[in-house]
């Protein structure tokens, strides 16, 4: 027997669940911002016009590009080849490539960066004046370098971060190369792949899937620590410069605000770019997102 | 036991192979011939040994004793004046491009498309020119009936689709030798058939062929030499229908009926996945069955 059509349940239109203790939430947050806005149009003494101004000084954008720009870049750079190296070196047969980087990790994971770019700034400086390549204990030199012409620039605290950014570096490296199935470097060597082209072309593309998010968040930690370099008398930067600024016209906090803004966009730049980062090796992995398959609908609608 | 008479030099040559793994020993001394041209397929139970051997082949696994020479090569190793010198790395890279290897879990490489798979090593390994390579590899799809796939991801395709995929990967290198360690094991029942049928169409084009495998007809109807392993040892090796309907050793016969059971429960289980799909069709096809005859 079935039911008549008009007996069978139709559409639902059913009242929704209270959330009274949301609205509160909702209202409380909504009040504490509104009074922080208010603060900021009404305080004079937040004085954006003038932060604004700093912000766009010469001195202070040559600091964003030079200082915390090409500082994050080169101590990335170095930090992320020494780290899979040393990644590559800890997973070694080799127990003195083994040891040599567990030791690595270990010492540079100990030192505070502020206190290292102060040695490199003072204290190389002192031991070697100059750096030269050649045979040991010998006076054949095939190559020289003077250190004081650099130490203070941007070339050094890069170098002195991108230093201690390779311990870390080399522990997320080895967590991305370990979490590839052993079965895709085997595969790669029966088609007679050389090892250094199997870690190059399969296992660390792979890896890479992993090792991208936590790198992301160690550039923009980096960026961060870049506002250290005054520590190895680094002073083309974006803190210093901004608060240079700021203290010299007895407005503190307008220097101070227009270094953090600066930050603000900066890192928010990153995290975009993080993301499209992380789709790009996802690749492969997994159906397309939501979003790609809702882009695919649309480009086959549109035809 | 019989073993047909071939002519020349074996493709395969291997002597008292032994290999321990931290104090087991695995395999006992395995002697083992393939010819060109020759399909062996290698049964036995599990543990006896059969993985092991077929990555000494290809030198996944070093080997503690004997000797292996594939196309007249000894692999892994250069004999100078009787005293053996390791082969580098780049060197046992070089003898393994003679060698395509299929393995159970697919291994395709999952940030490549099918294409990208299978042009991967022409190119990296080979130096040879894309636009060449390119060419052949879409001639291995169409010959793995995948013509249509090429920008398909590993993760888009069924398992039967990856590892046919991987068979074409194996041959973009043209290889003398193709190794397969149980490749429809890993596999959906209805999706095993696409696969052999690959293989099969392989054996007919004169390919030399080792097959690890537990698909007994495959075995019955393509192999040329079945090998029965057990214990790390050939128990017992010669044309499938005589290895297979009459084996000789009390291991085989045991073995061999366990096999039977198993492919009997599989092609109950395939009956009724079919049937949970298209019921009525199956009906009228069991009618006729239980008209010739009644199936228990
Ligand atoms: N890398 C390894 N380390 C230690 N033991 C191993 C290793 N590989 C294989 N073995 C051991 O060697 C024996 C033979 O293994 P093998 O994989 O060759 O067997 P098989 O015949 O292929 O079995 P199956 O049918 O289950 O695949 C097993 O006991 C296994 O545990
Ligand atoms: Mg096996």
């Amino acid at each position: 027997m079935t039911p008549q059509a008009e007996d069978r349940p139709g559409l639902i239109n059913a009242r929704p669940v209270r959330h009274p203790g949301r609205w509160v939430a909702v209202v409380v947050i909504a009040v504490l911002v509104a009074m922080m806005i208010s603060s900021f149009v009404t305080n004079d003494k937040w004085n954006w016009s003038y932060t604004f101004q700093i912000m766009v000084q010469k001195p202070v954008i040559q600091g964003v590009y030079v200082g915390t720009i090409l500082g994050t870049v080169i101590a990335m750079a170095v930090g992320i080849v020494l780290g899979i190296i040393l990644a590559i070196m800890r997973m070694s047969n080799n127990f003195v490539l083994r040891g040599v980087s567990f030791a690595y990790t270990a010492f540079f994971r100990s030192i505070p960066r502020y206190v290292l770019l102060s040695l490199f700034a003072v204290g190389i400086g002192y031991l070697y004046n100059t750096f030269q390549i050649g045979v040991p204990f010998t006076s054949i030199h095939f190559f020289t370098l003077d250190y004081q012409a650099y130490s203070s620039t941007v070339w050094i605290g890069g170098l002195a971060l991108g230093l201690s950014e390779a311990a870390y570096m080399a522990e997320i490296a080895r967590a991305g190369i370990l979490s590839v199935d052993k079965g895709q470097a085997e595969a790669a060597q029966a088609i007679g792949m050389s090892p250094g082209k199997t870690m190059r072309r399969i296992v660390l593309p792979q890896a890479m899937r992993v090792i991208v998010p936590p790198t992301g968040n160690e550039t923009i930690a980096m960026v961060k620590d870049t506002s250290l370099f005054i520590a190895a008398q680094i002073t083309l930067e974006l803190y210093y410069q901004a608060t240079l600024f700021g203290s010299r016209t007895f407005q503190v906090m307008s220097g101070l605000m227009a270094a953090t803004l600066w930050y603000l966009i900066l890192c928010s730049v990153l995290m975009v770019g993080q993301s499209y980062l992380e789709k790009y090796f996802g690749r492969g992995f997994g159906a397309p997102s939501a979003k790609a398959q809702q882009k695919l609908q649309q480009v086959a609608a549109d035809h | 036991m019989s073993t047909t008479q071939h002519s020349g030099e074996p493709l395969v040559h291997a002597v008292n192979v032994t290999k321990s793994f931290h104090g087991n020993q695995v395999l006992k001394g395995i002697d083992m011939d393939v010819h060109p041209g020759e399909v062996v397929c290698l049964l036995g139970p599990s543990g006896s040994g059969k993985t092991t051997f077929l990555r000494c082949i290809n030198q996944l696994e070093s080997i503690d004793g004997g000797r292996i020479w594939v196309d007249g090569d000894l692999m892994g190793y250069a004999d100078r004046g009787g005293t053996l010198h390791h082969l580098t790395d780049k060197q046992i890279a070089a003898q393994r491009r003679e060698i395509g290897m299929v393995f159970q879990r697919f291994n395709l490489f999952p940030h490549k498309t099918a294409l990208e798979n299978i042009m991967e090593a022409p190119i990296q390994v080979k130096g040879e020119k894309k636009a060449a390579v390119r060419e052949r590899a879409l001639a291995l799809l169409e010959q793995v009936g995948l013509k249509d796939k090429p920008s398909a991801y590993p993760a888009q395709l069924s398992g039967g689709q990856q590892q046919r995929v991987a068979i074409a990967r194996a041959l973009a290198m043209e290889p003398k030798l193709m190794l397969f360690d149980e490749p429809t094991s890993a596999l959906d029942p209805e999706l095993v058939g696409e696969v052999l049928k690959v293989m099969r169409q392989l054996a007919k084009d004169g390919m030399t062929m080792i097959v690890v495998t537990h698909e007994m007809s495959f075995a019955r109807e393509v192999a040329d030499r079945v090998v029965f392993m057990d214990g790390g040892v050939v128990v017992e090796q010669g044309p499938p229908n005589e290895v297979i309907s009459n084996p000789q050793h009390a291991r085989t016969k045991s073995f061999l009926s366990r096999m039977r059971q198993e492919e009997q429960e599989h092609v109950e289980h395939l009956l009724e996945a079919a049937q949970r799909k298209e019921p009525d069709l199956l009906a009228d096809v069991e009618g006729g069955q239980t008209a010739a005859g009644p199936r228990d």
